[in-house]
């Protein structure tokens, strides 16, 4: 009764709270259902992983009155989320966790009208770098066998990964254009399913995430060869860069959680409060070194200006991969 | 030995009276999840994986498992006694359950139901517990050649049937397959099939929107007007003797089907991307193919409803293998389930099984012992699933109607699908009366999607060279067995001509 009551009074309140800061309205709007909580990713992935986290951290902390209910879209290289969000009939309960086909996916599919500037900042919870990983019983062990490898096969060496002009394949065209080779690339709908495949051999070669390749690579079943991040990574000290090979280019994935276009100020506030605290929890700072993440921590205005530049540098990057 | 005792010890931690009651709450739980329709394993485990936070880990995932478990059970409830399926899984259990229960004997399609599911529970334990780890890899092996092997396969089954009009079961396959190409393709990215720009068509046609409209829509259509002419199916009664009369008959007549599904149903579940969907209905297909009387299918044989249900209980043990040994989820409750075991703190991948392993085989325990109390909380509720049929069907008509409605909206909460819905329904309805067989249509809705990238992966992997799927030792076999089944009937059907020929 007294919810209902409350419920109440903070509608009938909100027009004349309109010109308070919003911090304190914040206190003020809770989730009065289910929180959708939408996946650019099928199972298994890393995004899938990490909403799953990020869930489990909203749980034992009991953050959120009303559960985050994970929903896994993972179509058309997110192209099924991005119109999830866009069409939800209700934005103050429907959050996103993002990749970077959050830029690509709109870039490339102009017909959908998406427009990632209508969607609603929340929190930028780290960027994930990526790897090359081949099976252990190529009995490849560092970048130059690779190379031998692969240009030895005439195009016939097969390499794994997500969606055509996602980010595995965006990854692999720069680094296989960079090292002159031809691949057969396969397109997965999403990393696990590019985990298991390298694991049983199906494909040679993958550029999975740390946290997606992390199992079989504590089993012994894959090999890291190179990282497409700015240093060295504290998880794998002995993985050059490709920056150090003498390659301009680093890609990292984003991990952001955006809210569906049309999402009230009020409500976008409670979950940025809520994200942020999620994000300074032990278990996320905890989860962000063991899965070899990096922390990119931004506010909301910060976040619309690196879409922006991330939609430039991801359209300079699709238009060599098409050119 | 090593192995029985650490099974031992586990379900040493499954007996401990939290974990106990967990799984007896469960199973019950997720006997009326799966009840209701468009509610399954997935809404269940989704809904109820929060809760687990007040309970150790081992107790919280014997808890989802025992969910898990009990809503196989219960989507055969309303596929049988109303012919909706309640959860995808089960829809290939109303092909038979729903014809037995017009005639009267719902109380014999849902004891065997219950049985073949404990049976194919139970020798998917079996399996499980002696071999997982040899049967990790080959879930591994299978690439996407033999997964689209498989899947043809699974089409054959349906297409080789004898009896069945073949150009309109195959017209029917082509349906589900178009219908299933809707939305985004996987492998480019671009949209298709968007009919008349309608945005709800991007996301793709889900398969219950199909099974519902067909058989929760499309059957209460069909039985409104069967019944105008036609005297009502005689009210079922239960009673223990009954009961024990219809365990009899069950295990006669739906031996067969149980020994196909328990066998199909594990194997299909540990493999990745498939799941207890296609595992039920291949087992169907393939238990209809080896029987001496295929006509009886789709007539109301226990049979037909022994296969889907073995398998599907079958299958969902199966998809644990691969969640347990490798860290990859089977199905999509088992990727649920995985989410659950990062939030309790553990890492799932290959080294679970030796790192945790007074978890691992707490839960394999718990298989067991949830499975009987499955069966046992299954048929206690069975009179009172059989009361419902007693109503008559001027008020059973609408609660259909509701029920389809409300389970179509519950999975997706999209009005469109409940547009599509309808328009399945009373399309569904037409195709029926021009005898055209739906069950090829939702075969190919499930297997359509996987088999199509799988087929495009492989292609791609051979440079568009089909040969692909002779040649790999394990597609090689299976592809050349799909073939065959394919043109068996084309043989015979050359023979019989020729015949003909002769004696004219």
């Amino acid at each position: 009764m007294s919810i209902t009551k409350r419920v109440f009074l903070t509608m009938s309140c909100a027009g004349l709270l309109a010109t308070t800061p919003m911090a304190a309205l914040a206190q003020d709007w809770q989730p009065r259902r289910p929180i959708d909580f939408v996946i650019m990713a099928g199972p298994g992935g890393g995004a899938d992983q990490i909403a799953r986290f990020i869930q489990s951290v909203a749980e034992r902390y009991d953050l959120t009155n009303r559960p985050l209910v994970p929903n896994n879209q993972g179509g058309g290289s997110g192209a099924e989320a991005l119109l999830h969000l866009n069409n939800t009939s209700d934005p103050d309960h429907t959050i996103l966790v993002t990749l970077n086909s959050f830029f690509t996916t709109p870039l490339r599919q102009a017909n959908l009208g998406i427009d990632i500037q209508t969607f609603t900042p929340i929190a930028m919870m780290g960027v994930d770098p990526f790897i090359l990983w081949v099976h252990r019983d190529s009995g490849i062990t560092t970048m130059d066998q690779f190379v031998e490898q692969a240009r030895s096969m005439n195009g016939e060496y097969v390499m794994g990964g997500t969606g055509t002009g996602q980010e595995d394949s965006i990854v692999i065209a720069f680094m296989a254009s960079a090292y002159d080779l031809e691949v057969t690339y396969i397109p997965y709908d999403g990393g696990g399913a590019v985990a298991r495949d390298l694991a049983g051999q199906q494909v040679m070669a993958t550029v999975n995430n740390p946290s997606e390749a992390k199992g079989f690579f504590e089993s012994g079943d894959v090999v890291p060869l190179l990282a497409f991040s700015d240093e060295r990574m504290p998880g794998f000290p002995d993985v050059p860069t490709l920056r150090e090979l003498g390659h301009d280019f680093s890609y990292y994935n984003q991990r952001a959680v955006v809210g569906a276009p049309g999402m009230s100020d009020e409500a976008a506030a409670y979950y940025q409060t809520l994200f942020t605290q999620i994000y300074e929890t032990e278990e996320w700072q905890a989860y962000l070194e063991s899965e070899s993440m990096s922390p990119l921590w931004m506010d909301a205005e910060e976040q619309r200006r690196y879409w922006e530049t991330q939609v430039e540098t991801h359209r300079a990057l699709l238009a060599q991969l098409d050119g | 030995m090593e192995i029985l005792s650490l099974l031992g010890s586990g379900m040493l931690v499954a007996l401990q009276p939290l974990n106990l009651l967990l799984i007896l709450i469960g199973v019950t739980v997720g006997l009326f999840i799966g009840a209701m329709p468009g509610l399954g394993s997935v809404n269940g485990v989704a809904i109820l994986l929060p809760i687990t936070f007040l309970v150790p880990p081992s107790g919280a995932i014997i808890f989802l498992a025992a969910i898990y478990y009990g809503a196989m059970y219960g989507g055969a409830i309303s596929s049988i006694t109303l012919g909706i399926p309640g959860a995808s899984t089960a829809v290939a259990t109303t092909f038979d359950g729903r014809p037995l229960a017009r005639q009267g004997r719902a109380s014999l399609a849902l004891v065997t139901a219950a049985l073949a599911s404990f049976v194919g529970g139970t020798v998917a334990n079996v399996i499980f517990t002696a071999f997982a780890p040899v049967l990790a890899s080959v879930a591994l092996s299978f690439g996407p050649p033999e997964i689209f092997a498989l899947m043809l396969l699974a089409f054959a089954t349906f297409v080789g049937l004898g009896g069945d009009d073949i150009p309109k079961t195959i017209l029917s396959i082509c349906l589900g397959l178009v219908l299933g190409a809707v939305g985004f393709d996987q492998i480019s990215g671009a949209p298709r099939l968007v009919l008349f720009d309608i945005t709800g068509f991007l996301q793709g046609i889900g398969f219950l929107v199909l099974a519902i409209g067909v058989y929760g829509i499309g059957e209460m259509l069909w039985t409104i007007e069967q019944s105008r002419d036609e005297a009502e199916s005689t009210p079922p009664k239960m009673t223990a003797r009954g009961m024990v009369a219809d365990a009899a008959e069950a295990t006669r007549r739906g031996w067969r089907g149980t020994a196909i599904g328990s066998c199909i149903g594990f194997f299909v579940g540990i493999l990745p991307a498939a799941g207890a969907t296609p595992a039920s209905l291949m087992s169907y297909g393939v238990a209809k193919m080896m029987s001496r009387n295929p006509q009886d299918y789709g007539r109301g044989t226990p049979d037909g409803v022994a296969a889907p249900e073995a398998a599907n209980n079958s299958a969902s043990t199966g998809s644990m293998l691969p969640m347990l040994t490798l860290g990859i989820p089977g199905s999509p409750t088992t990727a649920i389930l995985l989410g659950g075991m990062v939030i309790w703190g553990l890492t799932p991948g290959p080294r679970l099984f030796i790192e945790e392993s007074e978890f691992v085989w707490g839960l394999i325990g718990s298989f067991y012992i949830s499975n009987i109390a499955a069966l046992i909380i299954n048929l206690a509720f069975i009179p009172v699933f059989i009361w419902m049929l007693r109503m008559p069907f001027t008020i059973l008509a609408p609660m259909i109607f509701v029920l389809s409605v409300a389970g179509g909206y519950a999975a997706t909460r999209d009005m469109f699908d409940i547009w599509l819905i309808l328009i399945f329904g009373i399309a569904a309805f037409v195709l029926r009366r021009l005898d055209y067989p739906l069950a090829p249509a939702v075969l190919a809705i499930v297997l359509g999607p996987i088999a199509e990238p799988t087929l495009r992966q492989s292609l791609l992997l051979s440079q568009g060279d089909p040969s692909i799927f002779f040649t790999r030792p394990v597609a090689g076999p299976i592809t050349v067995i799909a073939l065959i089944l394919i043109f068996l009937p084309l043989v015979k059907l050359l023979q019989r001509g020729r015949k003909a020929d002769k004696t004219t």
